[in-house]
């Protein structure tokens, strides 16, 4: 699904990610770790092709595929998807209209017609509902006013309602209750099939007792440092991050 | 016009430049440049228009003589040379007594280009529209329609021959000669425009329409309208402007009167893409208009404007809210991109006992341009319990442009209630990526932000042009970003 070879980055000419490699496969849930800085975002805006980040060196395959030179929405129309750690606010577009927008401009750039007006309800009534959303919430300007499991809530919605290859969780579970992020982990797991790879972020073991990886890494000073099961991240919820910068000898 | 689809929107959306920039080529009888009281009266001649009309116009150019250009709004432009222009330019094949069948072949592949199908206006049944090019009307539709219900909708220089009761008592009225130098300029030698009367207590069944088009160089466009609904009645009216593609500057100078007796209501909406010069910023339309309109007792006034053409804007459709009750509203969207300038709001005299005003404006700046809200709202002492509610907002794209609000208010009753809001915010290039992350290119993800910026506004416009609107939005501010 997923293949990073020695990915190198940086913004601004400031290098933040130094030789990362990782294999995601198809069916499988990986969990990126790391303290404060390590560059787990970065490294999830840089799969995702935010243009402020220049790729140095290194390459990302989707399905063998070099997606280096792809805009953003290219990549989005191939199949990633990327839940925002602070999804931004677009006042007088709804959350249909948004959808709509999307689904639409994705079938465009595989040459199919606009989803029928029946589908498109169809569907969004059948992931509202399996991620609790109330339907009123749908008609309101997006993210503007959602609190902040809302926001994450939506994030999860757009992305049942865009079924992508990979999807990856920038910090889903930061702002959820207990409740909301068992809702959205729920989501999450029922949307998780053989054929399509997540890779969760997050600084916490928590999300991953609802959200269980097959793997989980651990990123520091913009490189994977250690590999390992679930286990890892109990370890580290236990022992914190110190000993893993001892170890590498940062 | 309202069968635009999303898919034919998108379709458009590929064409970059002005896509009204054609010119036609049709013979056209152009009076010599220059303005002095043999062009007023030969202008009135030509109209073969009543000796009173001829003195009222020779009154105005007297008056204008001694006026000079305003030069308080905020834009910057190189002063017309008001002796070489051309005050009067018509297409030659008008015959006044034309029906639609008679319109030359070639007027008619030029509205076809400019998306109005004449023959398909005529078969529509809510929107009758007058078409003015240059300086005349070319065709007026759905007349016998209106007729059986007493509604009076026809250029305003048949106006001037079949109603001159009614156009001598209300012309100049709401905005007289003396009101400012355009109004003046415009009341001289204004060449055509639209009138419409409504009678008492009728509802006109569609919208009424007029679309203005400047075609020939070198001339300049000053048209009038005069809109009077009589007690009780409603009418809905719409007016669309284009222009072709030229290096110089044109002058538009038009003047909108309106008049809601009681209990009448008026909805004015306008969608303006004069052409607005090129990407360096030569060329384009001036567009300096006086609109105004008069609410008696319980009457409601309500101007909606998508403004998204013209070099430079100047423009403030008003409300005197003179009886009791009467209610005004301005709804407003400016977009201004690459050396555009706009200066344009709205003015709410509140005169009558609980009158109630509404403004809304949506400035949209990108490129090296420039927009301005400029606004009054003022209570007079005897106008008890007037209340107005003022929101402006701003959205600027890029660096380089600039937004700029500038609201009066002048309250002499204690009892007023008065409400500014207004906001400035940047389309920002993490809302962008946002929506590239759902699939969306930056191109349409402008589209999306600018309309979801502009709902409130869209939303009052009539259901046939909102579709139209927005697309225009989304053409204006094409490769605005990125």
């Amino acid at each position: 699904m997923l293949k990073i070879n020695n990915l190198h980055a940086s913004v601004e000419d400031k290098g933040i990610l130094k030789g990362i490699n990782l294999e995601v496969k198809a069916g499988e849930v990986h969990a990126i770790m790391g303290p404060n800085g390590s560059g787990k975002s970065t490294l999830a805006s840089v799969i995702a092709g935010k243009e402020e980040y220049e790729v140095t060196e290194g390459n990302i395959l989707l399905e063998g595929e070099d997606i280096e030179e792809l805009a953003a929405e290219e990549r989005a129309h191939k199949g990633v998807f990327l839940s925002f750690q602070y999804p931004v606010e677009i006042p007088g577009v709804s959350v249909t209209n948004f959808m709509k927008t999307a689904i639409n401009e994705t079938r465009k750039a595989k040459g199919l017609e606009d989803m029928p007006a029946k589908d498109m309800l169809k569907l969004i009534r059948e992931k509202s509902e399996m991620l609790e959303i109330d339907r009123k919430f749908l008609s309101r300007s997006l993210n503007e006013g959602f609190s902040g499991g809302e926001k994450k809530r939506n994030e999860i919605f757009q992305m049942a309602m865009l079924e992508p290859k990979l999807a990856i969780l920038d910090e889903t579970d930061s702002g959820l209750d207990i409740d909301a992020l068992r809702i959205v982990a729920n989501g999450v797991n029922k949307l998780k099939s053989k054929d399509n790879a997540v890779i969760v972020i997050t600084h916490y073991q928590r999300l991953l007792d609802y959200i269980v990886p097959d793997y989980v890494h651990v990123l520091h000073n913009g490189k994977i440092v250690k590999s390992g099961t679930k286990e890892l991240a109990h370890e580290l919820e236990a022992k914190g991050y110190d000993w893993i910068k001892e170890e590498v000898g940062a | 016009m309202s069968k635009y689809t999303e898919d034919d929107l998108r379709e458009e959306l590929k064409t970059k430049e002005y896509e009204y920039g054609f010119f036609t080529d049709i013979e056209s009888e152009t009076f010599p440049i220059g303005l002095n009281e043999d062009i007023v009266r030969a202008i009135s001649k030509k109209k073969e228009e009543p000796e009173w009309m001829t003195e009222w116009r020779l009154d105005a150019f007297k008056v204008w003589k001694d006026m000079t250009e305003p030069e308080w709004a905020n834009v910057n432009y190189k002063k017309p040379d008001f002796q070489s222009i051309a005050y009067y330019s018509a297409p030659v094949a008008v015959d006044p007594n034309k029906t639609l069948d008679d319109v030359d072949p070639d007027l008619l592949a030029m509205y076809k280009k400019l998306g109005i199908s004449v023959d398909e206006q005529k078969k529509m049944n809510n929107v009758a529209m007058d078409i003015v090019v240059d300086s005349v009307s070319v065709a007026t539709t759905f007349k016998k329609t209106l007729s059986e219900k007493g509604i009076i909708f026809m250029s305003i220089s048949e106006a001037i021959k079949e109603h001159p009761e009614l156009v001598r008592k209300y012309i100049g009225t709401i905005v007289p000669t003396k009101d400012n130098f355009y109004a003046a300029l415009n009341s001289a030698v204004f060449s055509d425009g639209s009138f419409c009367y409504i009678p008492k207590g009728v509802r006109c069944p569609m919208e009424l329409s007029t679309y203005f088009r400047i075609n020939q160089g070198g001339t300049g466009q000053f048209e009038r309208t005069l809109l009077i609904a009589d007690e009780g009645s409603y009418v809905s009216y719409l007016e669309g402007c284009t222009a072709p593609s030229r290096d110089e500057n044109q002058l538009h100078a038009a003047v909108v009167e309106l008049i809601a007796m009681d209990d009448a209501e008026i909805k004015y909406s306008t969608v303006q893409n004069w052409y607005p010069g090129n990407a360096e910023g030569k060329g384009g339309v001036y567009n300096f208009v006086t609109k105004r309109g008069l609410c008696e007792k319980n009457a409601k006034i309500s101007w909606t404007q998508v403004e998204t053409g013209s070099a430079v804007t100047w423009k403030y459709p008003s409300c005197i809210l003179k009886g009791d009750n009467s209610v005004g509203e301005f709804y407003s969207i400016a977009v201004t991109n690459n050396y555009q300038q706009a200066d344009t709001g709205t003015k709410m005299i509140h005169l009558g006992k609980n009158t109630k005003s509404t403004i809304i404006s949506k400035g949209i700046s990108a490129g090296k341009s420039q927009n301005s809200y400029r606004g009054l709202v003022q209570i007079s002492s005897r106008a008890d319990n007037a209340r107005n509610f003022s929101q402006c907002d701003s959205l600027l794209m890029g660096n380089e442009c600039g937004a700029h609000t500038f609201p009066y208010i002048e309250a002499k009753n204690k009892t007023a209630q008065i409400e500014h809001e207004a906001t400035t915010s940047k389309i920002g290039e993490d809302q962008i990526f946002y929506c590239n992350q759902r699939g969306i290119d930056t191109e349409k993800a402008i589209a999306l932000i600018v309309n979801g910026f502009s709902k409130e506004v869209l939303n009052k416009l009539p259901m046939e042009f909102a579709v139209e609107a927005q697309k225009l939005l989304e053409i204006s501010l094409e490769g605005s970003v990125g």
